[in-house]
């Protein structure tokens, strides 16, 4: 990072400019203030509301120490939304990983059609996931979808009604909106590999695919980890696209942690225990996060540099 | 983490010719041009269906052929969504929109420039910005619950003030870090001489840092503005009355009512989507590194 120290100035005009910091602080605090009160204090809050019954429809807030911890922990619906986050975390980083990959390589290199193909790619990225999930309710229909514009018997099924299914249409959907996005960055990833080491490899007689999981590949490691990172960080709050999608149906085969998080506190009044389930998304986030960046291992600045 | 913007490496720049040949389709990628087109066909295949079906009659809808477009195309849905208060409904997101875009890339600027200016002596502002970085990891349905509390103690429940005011904070962390990036860009020779010039700290932000660093602000106002313009959860949650409903909520509510009438439900859909793809048609490459905003540069 290009952080100068405080080099030598040229004149001690000391002062007005005091090092620059006396004069320019008071810049920082309105952004300090406005994310404080609406980012900070709710950080903590939430901790605090975990361990209340308030019912979000009255003035008082009763502390009740643990007890919303004890009927969250104890309640058979956390390790259900648990597993059902990890099910659509895991699998949308599945499909999206391989896809993005091969679309941004793809898309990287030069050819006649990439600009046609490049404007119509990014449409999905635009729309609201209450317009994708709206629209893909309707196209799923099974008398009036896509399965009998088609013809295609497999494609007319019930698919918000069954459990599995349901489930492999948030992927499916999930994967149709932010495939774009992420392909978006391997895209940047593979224009920045040198072009020497293709030439070398060249040189050397290896193949394309060899080249492919040889230099492409490994070359996009810092890539892979920040684009996995904002997928697994981001699958963990999905919720307008499952909430319009299938409000965490059918039964709760859908409803993942942020799901069951709103349907207890704004549907079933009990702040404590959604506060709760809030909390552990947070951990899981925190944890996840941490846990991919390890993965990283040396600071990424230095991870695209030629020959390294 | 976020801020992977590594210089490009030297062999770039070198050769050129080199490059582009490393590029070339025709003995290069033959799967990845497969996966290409192929996805191309599953992003239009919707796309095409919204389109052609927000133009049938409600009856055509449930007789032709899905995918065959409209027999005699009819503007009678974009009518009857027009007619249902959608005019309101955008207005609420555009006054959402830009109320809170506005100041959270304004206070991010001046924060930015704060801590590239002076984080180096104070330790106030690093503390300030270490904040900032730490705040890129909460999420905002995490944190809703005190922020519906706080909305009701401050008594702005059901105003568009309270989507306003979170979407403004939640805005910030992400642009402090990539408007600080550009910033930092910014020769330090520069804000030298502006200063022998005697101009202010204030006065060097606006007339030094703000044009060269246009280009990142408008990036990171197009990427909020998106974020803020699809938002659904914080009107689900601080909002109640019909007339405080902006275009998403709108469209869900209207799902629920109508849902039998699917060419309406997709002509709401087309209304909504229209002024983001409008933008999209006018600046397509400052819509995507917006995007991308804080990625890669």
């Amino acid at each position: 990072m290009t952080i100068a120290p405080p080099v030598v100035r040229t004149a001690p005009p000391s002062a007005s400019s005091a090092g620059g910091s006396g004069s320019v602080s008071w810049m920082a605090w309105p952004a300090l203030l406005s994310f404080t009160l609406f980012g900070l204090v709710p950080l903590v809050g939430v901790l605090v509301l975990s361990f209340t019954s308030w019912s979000g429809q009255t003035e008082e807030i009763p502390f009740t120490g643990l007890d919303s911890w004890r009927s969250v922990l104890t309640d058979p619906g956390l390790p259900h939304a648990l597993w059902v986050t990890f099910l659509i975390m895991a699998v949308s980083w599945l499909v999206q990983t391989p896809i993005s990959i091969l679309l941004g390589v793809f898309l990287a290199a030069q050819h006649r059609y990439r600009a046609v193909l490049a404007v119509l790619y990014f449409i999905p990225l635009l729309l609201s996931q209450a317009a994708i999930s709206i629209t893909y309710k309707a196209l799923l229909d099974p008398n009036f979808g896509l399965g009998a514009g088609l013809g295609l018997e497999f494609l007319q099924q019930d698919w918000l009604g069954n459990g599995t299914l349901a489930l492999g249409v948030v992927v499916f959907v999930v994967s149709w909106q932010f495939i774009p996005f992420h392909s978006l960055i391997y895209q940047g990833g593979v224009r920045q590999i040198p072009a020497s080491m293709y030439e070398a490899a060249q040189i050397d007689g290896a193949g394309k695919i060899r080249q492919f999981f040889s230099i492409t590949l490994p070359q996009l490691k810092y890539t892979i980890i920040t684009s996995s990172t904002l997928m697994v960080v981001g699958s963990l709050t999905f919720f307008d696209l499952i909430w319009v999608l299938t409000a965490g149906g059918p039964g709760d085969a859908t409803r993942a942690l942020a799901v069951d998080m709103y349907q207890r506190g704004f549907r079933s009044n009990l702040m404590g225990p959604a506060s709760a389930i809030a909390v552990i998304l947070v951990l899981c986030g925190l944890a996840l996060a941490l846990g991919l960046r390890r993965l990283g291992g040396r600071d990424q600045a230095d991870s695209q540099m030629e020959g390294a | 983490m976020l801020d992977s913007r590594t210089s490009p490496p030297a062999g770039k720049h070198a050769a050129p010719p080199k490059a582009r040949r490393r590029f070339n389709p025709r003995q290069w990628n033959v799967l990845g041009g497969l996966a290409g087109w192929l996805w191309l066909g599953i992003v239009v295949v919707p796309l095409y269906w919204i389109i052609i079906t927000s133009l049938k009659l409600q009856s055509d809808y449930y007789a032709t052929n899905p995918l065959a477009p409209p027999t005699d195309p009819t503007l009678e849905n974009y009518r009857f969504v027009l007619e249902s208060d959608f005019v309101q409904y955008f207005i609420n997101s555009v006054i959402v929109t830009v109320g809170s875009v506005g100041p959270a890339v304004l206070f991010s600027f001046m924060a930015a420039y704060a801590f590239i200016r002076g984080g180096a002596n104070s330790r106030f502002l690093r503390g300030v910005n270490g904040l900032f970085l730490m705040g890129l990891a909460i999420p905002l349905q995490a944190v809703i619950i005190p922020i519906y509390l706080i909305i009701i103690k401050i008594q702005m429940y059901d105003t568009l003030g309270a989507i306003i005011m979170p979407s403004l904070a939640f805005a910030i962390p992400l642009s402090v870090l990539v408007l600080g990036n550009f910033i930092r860009d910014v020769p330090k020779e520069l804000f030298e001489s502006m200063r022998m010039d005697g101009a202010t700290e204030w006065g060097t932000l606006w007339r030094l840092a703000f044009p060269l660093t246009r280009p990142a602000l408008v990036t990171v106002t197009i990427y909020q503005g998106l974020t803020v313009w699809n938002g659904f959860v914080l009107p689900l949650i601080l909002t109640q009355s019909p007339e405080q409903r902006t275009l998403p909520l709108a469209l869900w509510e209207f799902q629920g009512q109508y849902s039998v009438n699917i060419p309406a439900v997709l002509a709401s859909v087309v209304l909504t989507a229209l002024p983001i793809l409008t933008l999209y048609v006018l600046g397509r490459r400052q819509l995507l590194s917006g995007l991308t905003a804080g990625f890669s540069k």
